[in-house]
């Protein structure tokens, strides 16, 4: 206790690979943990969607569509990548309450990987990703909605969907990183999410929409994973735009990420 | 004796405000050194420097021989940190964060629970070892921060105010653990707005003020240069101020200075036993007191004494 050197095994400068993937599952935990000790953090995407789901396909439903069931065939599978999307918000606000609390300092005492702290995050979030797609389908189930492809295809889905929320949580790691407060993140991301999930086709077919809303939707990358997730869970083209959801992942990722990257610097330096 | 921290010229800005104006720090391998100061005098930011939190635009700071910026990993392996900035989870109880902690720093998952259990142990925290923080008492808190940046067993402790905001018996209960480290050799940098705490905890003393250091030295040294203890007096009638002002003067040879507002008669004062002298005198005139005491300088008058100006916080 009283000597001063660091064991000699380790570099001065640098933490290993392993050891800090050790500490990002470590981290991670910590996440689960606190899902389990605030159930109410988890309200954004257990009933957040199902007031979603019971409001559009008994309110509007019958008007869009013409029948609710029909209706709730085509909307499950886009509102299960608006719940991921909600879903991948949450860490923008986990990351910023680190750091206004001062919970990131304490590790950044700790000899551990500069990264280990966002890595936990983005790996802890993942379970609120495949709880936000699981839960959601499985109240559709009840309400009425059935798979029509198979276990396959429906695994497939919620991969895919994981994999998107986390190419979109890039944004709001680099918003949560950037502004002061919690709340500020909480209030950007809703300008960010409500146009992105709403101007596109989870909710009504683009094709009635004026044209300048219906040029947006089309290309949206929301509209793309929202066409896969139909293709995969109630059949329909998949490949088509797979390929253009594809795209829109790399390029979030490819922006925001080193956006993230830019800001976490900024904020651990 | 070789020194565990050693920080030259630190020099800090923040947008058009500067810190820190070219700090020199040294502390010995298992001393204390307090580090006094008001609000806003840059303390924070030098032991935000010396936890590798924060950069330093000027300046070199080594802990342990290692450099605080470039070898940063190695410097981590050595500190603990107990400031109002790095803080425990509020979602989490005790146990957990202690155990979190230990998995972080490398230990097994038995090894981070053993290490668990005795700091809470050791800083009486058993009992509220699975309650949720929230309804931790500030003491309770502070404790619980303190087992925190010890799971690695530190060679070097920051405690930046440990006891700000704490009544007095939570703020003994800090200090008696403080010492019961250093018995166990750790070296220990302390910040402080309290001059008592300092002179309580530390074997050096360096006194910040606008980001410059404005003395340093043992606490005995400094408080020779304060002018050792001060003696209040508040005469019940208004009318023996005159009075007893005279007594004052003559039993400790200098004139008591005079709040107008108050009356409260204050003098400084070399030697403590001079208060059973007051007492007699102030007897025999039939002078009735409604106080008096004898008190350390405050920090304002180590700050008049030290830096000939008072503290930003008095003037304000």
């Amino acid at each position: 206790m009283t000597t001063l050197s660091a064991p000699s095994t380790l570099s001065p400068r640098r933490v290993s690979p392993a050891a800090t993937l050790r500490a990002g599952v470590t981290l991670a935990g910590r996440s689960i943990i606190r899902i389990r000790k605030n159930p109410e953090s988890l309200v954004d995407v257990t009933l957040q969607p199902i007031i979603f789901l019971l409001m559009f396909v008994y309110i509007f439903g019958g008007a869009i569509a013409g029948d609710t069931h029909e209706y709730m065939q085509f909307l499950v599978p886009g509102l299960a990548v608006q719940n991921t999307v909600f879903a991948s918000m949450g860490i923008g606000v986990a990351l910023n309450t680190d750091i206004t609390k001062g919970v990131f300092d304490r590790f950044r005492t700790l000899p551990i990987a500069r990264s280990a702290p966002l890595i936990g995050a983005v790996f802890g979030d993942v379970v609120r990703y495949v709880l936000a797609v699981g839960w959601l389908l499985v109240f559709a189930a009840i309400l009425g909605f059935r798979v029509q492809t198979g276990f396959g295809p429906l695994l497939l889905a919620i991969v895919l969907l994981v994999a998107f929320a986390l190419c979109m949580c890039w944004i709001t790691v680099f918003v949560g990183l950037l502004v002061r407060s919690p709340n500020a993140v909480q209030g950007l991301m809703m300008i960010v999410v409500f146009p992105l999930t709403f101007g596109s086709n989870v909710f009504a077919n683009p094709a009635t929409m004026p044209g300048w809303l219906r040029a947006w939707a089309d290309v949206n990358p929301i509209s793309k994973i929202s066409e896969v997730s139909r293709g995969l869970l109630v059949g329909g083209p998949v490949a088509g735009p797979l390929g253009y959801a594809a795209l829109w992942m790399v390029g979030l990722v490819a922006v925001f990420f080193p956006l993230a990257m830019w800001a976490y610097r900024r904020r651990v330096s | 004796m070789t020194a565990a921290i050693r920080a030259e010229g630190l020099v800090k800005r923040f947008g058009p405000t500067t810190a820190l104006a070219g700090v020199d720090l040294a502390v010995e391998q298992g001393t204390v050194l307090g580090v006094l100061g008001p609000n806003g005098a840059g303390k924070t930011t030098a032991v935000r420097i010396l936890a590798t939190l924060l950069r330093a635009d000027e300046g070199h700071a080594e802990v342990g021989g290692y450099d605080v910026h470039r070898e940063a990993a190695a410097v981590r392996r050595l500190i603990g940190v107990t400031g109002q900035y790095a803080s425990v989870d509020e979602d989490l109880s005790a146990n957990e964060n202690l155990m979190m902690i230990g998995r972080l720093l490398g230990f097994s998952r038995r090894a981070a629970r053993a290490r668990g259990a005795e700091l809470l142990e050791r800083f009486e925290l058993t009992e509220a070892a699975n309650r949720a923080l929230r309804g931790y008492s500030g003491g309770m808190r502070r404790r619980l921060d303190l087992a925190a940046s010890l799971v690695g067993r530190p060679a070097v402790l920051y405690l930046d105010e440990p006891t700000t905001g704490l009544d007095p018996h939570s703020r003994n209960q800090v200090w008696a653990m403080v010492r019961d480290l250093l018995a166990d050799g750790v070296t220990v940098l302390l910040t402080t707005q309290y001059l008592e705490e300092a002179d309580q905890l530390a074997d050096r003393i360096t006194v910040i003020d606008k980001g410059r250091v404005a003395a340093d030295g043992r606490p005995d040294e400094l408080k020779r240069q304060t002018g050792g203890q001060t003696l209040q007096l508040l005469p019940h009638d208004p009318q023996d101020a005159e009075k007893a002002a005279r007594i004052l003067a003559d039993l400790t040879g200098s004139a008591p200075g005079r709040n107008t507002d108050t009356g409260l008669l204050t003098v400084p004062v070399e030697d403590p036993v001079v208060l059973s002298a007051v007492v007699r005198r102030l007897d025999d005139a039939g002078i009735l007191a409604d106080e008096l005491a004898l008190r350390l300088p405050s920090l304002d008058e180590v700050f008049l004494a030290l830096t000939g100006h008072a503290s930003e916080e008095a003037a304000a």
